[in-house]
């Protein structure tokens, strides 16, 4: 195996495929959203319990490659108990990182999620990585603008 | 009739035809090439790529209407095209050959021009439930444009079509029944001639999707008696963005054109345009003239080896791949496990690791297999899945890439902590 292939799938990602956490069901769920990478066939879906700007608990359920679930596993452990302000700031942050942008984590608590830097170097594995993210972002917007439902994807 | 291998072997031998193959020299991750994504593209044998390069080197030049000697040539070379062409499928007129993009424009060509003004509202359209997108798009948005309604052929749980209510689903108010000879996700091959003979007992026409049959089969169009046959080049060796549209001479005359504009005219004034003879009607604009004259080669390659031989050698192959394949428990092939009745295209999943999982590591072992939905969502989902592995064979391919896809398989389960 080369070293880029270790890099994509490292150990703490392994973990995480295997053992997803998050996958969880929440007595009181606020705003829900799901996503969808319809080529590889990626499903995501991500419950959010808010205690005003916080997110108090959530729940990350994922189908779909060793990324894209070890991405919404990291995903539910980083963001537990975060504001949406720092949700959106390490969100940002995680976009950069997998598109090789430069970024500034500002002293935030980014868990394992460093790890998902070797993805860049597979162009094709981004958007696994990218979806629970970018679904996790659509529900907080459509959560502060009133609008419950939709279907989010990185396709 | 399968014969023994011996018999053809004589004249089919797998190891002397890679060395025609220069990329298969090529090492990935320092492993050699393993390509079996042949249901997607094939590799080009070198008279091929030494065919495009001559014709940029050589004798490029528009074609039709220069009176010049490079233009001469070039018409010539698309020209000579046709021919093969025309012979390679079963001995149809040059009349009956368009040059298209590919499968998909060929496909789309019939469901615009001959689909616009035949098909309306309250109409049907048949299909099945394998169909790739570029024989199910086209027919989506036909029914959309005119009103028709879109019935289709189901298949069971084995890969097969289910032929009992046939007659029925093949109502009186048919149009037009498009269905896939081969199926790339299933490898199914399917009863054409009792569909073709079922369409045309109710005046429909038949299409035939022929993208993953006609590299790996005898198809001989003219016994069939279909109307519309629709294949790429570079699933046969040849070059990307050209393929065929074969119609019947009848059904191409009586139809508009398909795109407008240079070469497809008869007379034209500042108010009035008539059309080109066939086949030229319906090749609007410079064709692919790079394209044709590289895909002679490819048919004559074909040729030599003997479509018989091709389908003969893919069998084997088939039948040692699901043999092998079936031996590993957390893989569960789709589509027929008896060669006879299938192609090379093979799609499985692992019950453990998820088909684009399994690509990335068996491309560490420099195994090129496809993951995906194989453009057919709608049969993936009929099948209970998303998506899957598809590896898929060739003339180049060998008992030994076998044996290397099966053993990068293992690995993959043992990365990601699977026994």
């Amino acid at each position: 195996m080369s070293d880029a292939i270790d890099s994509l799938y490292r150990d703490v990602v392994l973990d995480h495929y295997r053992h997803p956490r998050g996958k969880k069901k929440l007595d009181k769920v606020d705003f829900r959203n799901s996503g969808k990478n319809p080529p590889c066939g990626d499903e995501i879906e991500v419950e959010l319990q808010l205690d005003h700007d916080t997110v108090k608990d959530l729940s990350v359920s994922c189908s779909g490659c060793a990324i894209s679930v070890a991405s919404g596993s990291m995903l539910y452990e980083v963001i537990k108990g975060k504001s949406i302000e720092e949700v959106r700031k390490i969100a940002r942050v995680v976009k950069a990182m997998l598109k090789g942008e430069p970024y500034i984590t500002d002293g935030i608590d980014f868990g394992d999620l460093d790890v998902l830097e070797g993805v860049k170097k597979f162009p094709v594995r981004i958007k696994c990585a990218l979806l629970s993210w970018t679904t996790l972002v659509d529900a907080i917007d459509r959560a502060q603008s009133g609008n419950n439902s939709g279907m989010s994807t990185t396709e | 009739m399968i014969t023994s291998r011996s018999t053809y072997r004589q004249g089919f031998d797998p190891v002397s035809i890679k060395a025609d193959f220069p990329i298969l020299n090529r090492e990935i991750n320092g492993r050699r090439l393993v390509y079996l994504d042949n249901a997607a593209t094939t590799q080009k044998p070198i008279t091929v790529i030494e065919a495009t390069r001559r014709f940029y080197t050589r004798y490029n030049a528009n074609v039709h209407r220069g009176l010049h000697t490079l233009a001469e040539e070039a018409t010539a070379a698309l020209e000579a095209a046709r021919r093969e062409v025309a012979a390679f499928i079963g001995g149809v007129k040059t009349e009956e050959v368009i040059f298209t993009r590919g499968a998909t424009e060929s496909i789309n060509l019939v469901a615009y021009a001959w689909g616009q003004h035949n098909v309306k509202a309250g109409d049907r359209i048949v299909l099945t439930q394998m169909e790739h997108h570029a024989n199910l798009v086209p027919w989506i948005a036909l029914a959309k444009r005119t009103g028709a309604e879109l019935a289709y052929i189901p298949i069971d749980d084995n890969g097969y079509l289910v032929l009992d209510r046939l007659s029925e689903i093949i109502s009186s108010k048919t149009k037009i029944v498009a269905v896939t000879h081969m199926s790339n996700v299933l490898g199914t091959i399917n009863p054409i001639e009792t569909i073709i003979e079922a369409a045309h007992a109710r005046r429909a026409l038949a299409l035939i999707d022929a993208a993953q049959s006609m590299p790996h089969m005898p198809v001989d169009v003219r016994s069939l008696g279909a109307d519309f046959v629709a294949f790429s080049a570079h699933k046969m060796l040849g070059p990307t963005g050209i393929g065929v549209l074969y119609g019947k001479e009848s059904i191409l005359a009586d139809m508009e054109p398909f795109n407008y504009g240079g070469e497809m005219i008869g007379e034209v004034t500042y108010d009035h345009a008539d059309w080109a003879s066939l086949p030229w009607k319906f090749e609007a604009g410079t064709p692919n003239i790079a394209g044709a004259a590289a895909f002679t080669p490819a048919l004559d390659y074909l040729e030599k080896l003997g479509m018989d031989n091709v389908r003969r050698h893919e069998h084997e192959l088939t039948e040692y791949a699901i043999e092998r394949l079936s031996l590993l428990d957390s893989i569960r092939i789709l589509g027929p496990l008896n060669a006879d009745h299938r192609g090379g295209a093979i799609s499985f999943v692992d019950k453990d690791v998820h088909p684009h999982d399994l690509s990335q590591i068996l491309d560490q072992h420099g195994v090129a297999i496809r993951a995906g939905h194989h453009c057919a969502q709608p049969l993936h989902r009929r099948l209970g899945l998303v998506s899957s592995a598809r590896a898929s064979f060739y003339v180049y391919n060998t008992r030994g890439d076998v044996d290397q896809l099966v053993y990068a398989l293992k690995e993959a389960r043992g990365y990601f902590g699977h026994e």
